[in-house]
């Protein structure tokens, strides 16, 4: 089945049912899409699917054939949302960051904190209490 | 100028913003197996056989008979086993272990457990079995009470409560060199080291234990690794294979060490000018189903169940008690959230009781300087409990809203707290840990047990060194920790990585810098080449303690805080949102102003969790809610915007004058939130609370028609 991944086309042969999660880490090997809880609670699997956010853990592998998919390895290193979870320390644990940061790369430019709250609403962190998450998000996201 | 109190950039952030950072279940070894645990679904009971219903084929399958060595998992008591044997004392004990390289193979594998149940004893109340008691007395209470013009009591309870890191538990094992090395998300390597050389029977050069990435911890994965990677090594050995096991979101909800939950009773004696005369304290802890360490959560407990408070007479008595559900454990605050929880709601009804000021009925009692503690510690000049209250009062303008809030559905409370660092009493003199620096070809290299699980030690401990060698932070880097190269600096736990162990490292760099000379470490290497420093830590002079009779100085130091939380009440559904929460913590010199921040972000929003939303409902001794959509920790919704005030005073014998702090802001939210929904008028004395509770104490329930309270319109 093809699709894109990170702007690079895939073929890959697997069960249609096995997770979207399962592919990126196993088949793929891209393992900063981590599994926190596996029911979509958590947002730590969060990739981007035709720029729609999705839980990868809850979409069966057959759904994105032909999809364009975008995972945190496809930001690079240096992109802004990267960077400025740097250098806020947004990032402790880091085991909610990939999923954090590609939900707020879905978010427009200068959002409000009420947006900016809204908008990770589905994303838990247990560490940073999310303030330091705000105020990355805010910093990457100034225009 | 030098580093420390400069926020500079994290070590081990690059990684884990690009999703390079390799946390255990992103780690893969050639011919590496999946493991599986089969678990007890009672209770308590005897088991009388195991059927395995599958082909075997391809299959690994463990038993207790399998374990060469002592079949426990060696902690504090050596009572809980590896796999049962026959008797059964919790829902999710492990019974059988299965490997199998096909993952659905082994989820398939169909395994029938017959036994004899008995009835389980859930209630800690009614539970004869005691594990643990402790006793600390000052002064006379009953002198204490006849000179008190008021006597006051309160019962409190406190909930199990889940440490829910994002990344669950796990383990990978790889048996190696007639051994066995563990790769897993730990806090403590050599416990596990430890725990693995008696239930192997190997010697401690056949064990390696390994730290990956580790995606959050807050003390749930203090002692349980080891309970896995003794699973996990188990079938490796049987299996000649490397074994991995990672536990799905239900399965290390339902299984591992939660909060131990806690009833506490008071009795205090008060004078109506508000000076207290005595303090009767007394604290059960809930256990579950094995010791764990559960007497040192409870000994936590206990030297911080009377607050931070000046008292003459204090009687505190604590048992911590076995009941048939999971073992209870470490989890960020260790039995101080619970027992300060009772303590400042308790203040905060006392101060109702006299008509007084709750933050003036602080300040008459609040421990100063020179002061003593219950335990008879006299406290030195870095006690500055009344300097974190007047500023968080300041800050906040309590006294303006408190009154301008009267009758509205907002509230304000506050709590005062503090939190002893580092182990209890002679803990850090007994343990004598160990630390060391190795000069290397581009500066020095840290070496340390210390794990880095997001707190930030690999910063901080690096900051540290650079100033007190002199040298730039880029020139320090910090080994992983492997108990095959670096030295036993003791757990990562009770907020003592950066103030012993820092305070170790900054001797060890004082050393290395007389060696030096002139030169700097890459000009010394060069010439002479590299070598190293180890240095092992001692108390600061003077500090005694008396673990018979619980007396002397119970920590080193404590660090002292104040929260002040304001809340809204939704008039409808009784629902208590936190808008905000004021967190002055004074933690000594903050070595990382922007990780200490996060440390009491973080461990705030931990605490608004324990105070509201996070409830572990158990049914029969098993958590029924073990799942993220039935458990309900703070969202971005849910979690208050939070001011961290960091007041610096110093603390002589920490490493450039820094405490520890990774626990302490786990202490105050919980009763300064519930203080607030007193200003409310409603009498709350348990958390997690919930619109259910302030329902039934707004209208309590009429006696004859229990299930129809009154409708509130």
């Amino acid at each position: 089945m093809r699709f894109w991944l990170n702007s690079r086309e895939m073929d890959v042969e697997v069960h249609p049912m096995k997770r979207l999660l399962d592919v990126l880490r196993e088949e793929c090997g891209l393992t900063g899409t981590k599994e926190g809880c596996g029911e979509g609670e958590c947002g730590a699997c969060t990739v981007l699917v035709d720029d729609m956010l999705v839980c990868s853990c809850l979409v069966p592998f057959a759904h994105v054939e032909g999809a364009r998919i975008t995972t945190i390895e496809g930001l690079g290193g240096d992109h802004p949302l990267q960077k400025a979870f740097e250098e806020e320390g947004a990032a402790q644990c880091g085991m909610c960051t990939p999923g954090m940061i590609m939900t707020a790369e879905a978010l427009g430019p200068d959002p409000s904190r009420d947006e900016i709250k809204r908008h990770l609403s589905g994303t838990l962190c247990r560490c940073t209490g999310y303030s330091a998450v705000y105020r990355a998000v805010e910093k990457a996201k100034k225009s | 100028m030098g580093v420390v109190g400069q926020n500079v950039p994290r070590k081990d952030s690059g990684p884990k913003v690009t999703g390079a950072a390799r946390y255990v279940d992103d780690l893969s070894f050639p011919g590496m197996l999946h493991g599986r645990t089969v678990r007890s679904t009672t209770a308590c009971g005897i088991l009388h056989r195991v059927n395995c219903e599958f082909d075997a084929t391809g299959f690994t399958v463990v038993d207790y008979r399998d374990i060469p060595g002592r079949n426990t998992i060696t902690l504090i008591e050596e009572d809980q086993p590896c796999l049962v044997e026959e008797e059964i004392r919790h829902h999710g004990e492990a019974v059988l272990l299965l490997a199998h390289e096909d993952r659905e193979r082994l989820l398939e594998a169909k395994v029938d457990l017959e036994y004899e149940e008995k009835a389980p004893l859930l209630d800690a109340r009614e539970s004869g079995k005691v594990f643990k008691t402790i006793h600390i007395m000052k002064g006379n209470v009953i002198e204490g009470f006849s000179d008190a013009d008021i006597v006051i009591e309160g019962e409190y309870r406190t909930g199990h409560q889940e440490q829910l890191y994002i990344e669950p538990n796990g383990i990978i094992a790889v048996p190696e060199n007639g051994g066995v090395t563990i790769i897993g998300s730990l806090q403590c390597p050599y416990y596990v080291h430890r725990a693995l050389t008696v239930l192997l029977a190997l010697p401690d050069d056949r064990v390696r234990v390994v730290a990956a990435e580790c995606g959050g911890a807050f003390g749930g994965k203090e002692e349980y690794p080891s309970m896995i990677a003794g699973h996990a090594a188990l079938l490796a050995v049987k299996a000649d294979r490397p074994v991995k096991i990672v536990y799905d979101r239900q399965e290390d909800m339902v299984v591992t060490t939660k909060r131990h939950p806690a009833v506490i009773h008071h009795r205090t004696g008060v004078k109506r000018d508000g000076r207290i005369t005595a303090m009767e304290i007394d604290v059960l802890m809930d256990a579950g189903a094995y010791v764990t360490l559960s007497p040192v959560v409870l000994s936590r407990g206990l030297l911080h169940a009377s607050g931070p408070y000046r008292c003459d007479n204090v009687r505190i008595f604590g048992r911590s008690v076995m009941t048939n559900t999971p073992p209870n454990g470490a989890f960020r605050g260790f039995g101080a959230p619970q027992t300060q929880f009772a303590v400042e709601v308790h203040m905060d009804r006392i101060a109702e009781h006299l008509g007084m000021d709750p933050v003036h009925f602080r300040e008459v009692n609040v421990l100063r300087p020179g002061d003593t503690t219950a335990t008879g510690q006299v406290l030195g000049e870095d006690c500055s409990a009344h300097k974190a209250l007047t500023e968080a009062v300041r800050r906040t303008g309590y006294h303006e809203k408190r009154e301008a809030w009267k009758g509205t559905n907002r509230g304000i409370g506050l709590s005062l707290f503090f939190h002893g660092a580092g182990f209890t009493g002679s803990g850090e003199e007994m343990l004598a840990s160990m630390a060391c620096l190795k000069l290397t070809e581009t500066g020095v290299q840290i070496l340390v047990s210390s794990t880095e699980m997001g707190q930030g030690s690999r910063t901080a401990l690096s900051q540290i060194v650079a100033d007190a060698l002199g040298i730039s932070y880029e020139d320090v880097e910090m080994e992983n920790p492997d108990t095959r190269i670096v030295p036993d600096s003791g757990p990562t736990v009770a907020s003592r990585t950066c103030m012993v162990v820092g305070e170790i490292l900054r001797q060890c760099a004082e050393k290395m810098k007389e060696r030096l000379g002139e030169l700097s470490p890459r000009e010394y290497y060069r010439n002479y080449g590299p070598f190293a420093v180890t240095d092992s830590y001692a108390n600061p002079a003077g500090i005694t303690w008396d673990e018979y009779a619980y007396r002397g100085d119970a920590y080193a130091t404590y660090a002292w805080a104040c929260d002040v939380v304001e809340v809204e009440m939704d008039p409808d559904t009784y629902e208590v949102r936190p808008l905000n929460v004021t967190a002055v913590h004074d933690v000594g010199k903050v070595v990382n102003p922007r990780l200490a921040a996060g440390q009491i972000e973080g461990g705030t929003v931990q605490g608004i969790g324990f105070a509201l939303g996070e409830k572990v409902v158990m049914e029969g001794g098993r958590m029924v809610n073990a799942r993220l959509t039935d458990y309900a920790v703070p969202t971005t919704l849910d979690a208050p915007d939070i001011d961290a005030v960091l007041l610096e005073t110093p603390f002589p014998h920490g490493p450039f004058g820094a405490k520890g702090l990774g626990e302490i802001p786990m202490d105050g939210p919980a009763p300064a939130v519930v203080n607030a929904i007193r200003h409310l008028g409603v009498d709350i004395r348990s958390v997690p609370t919930s619109p259910e509770l302030i329902l039934e104490a707004m209208f309590p329930p009429h006696p004859m028609f229990p299930m129809f309270p009154p409708h509130p319109g």
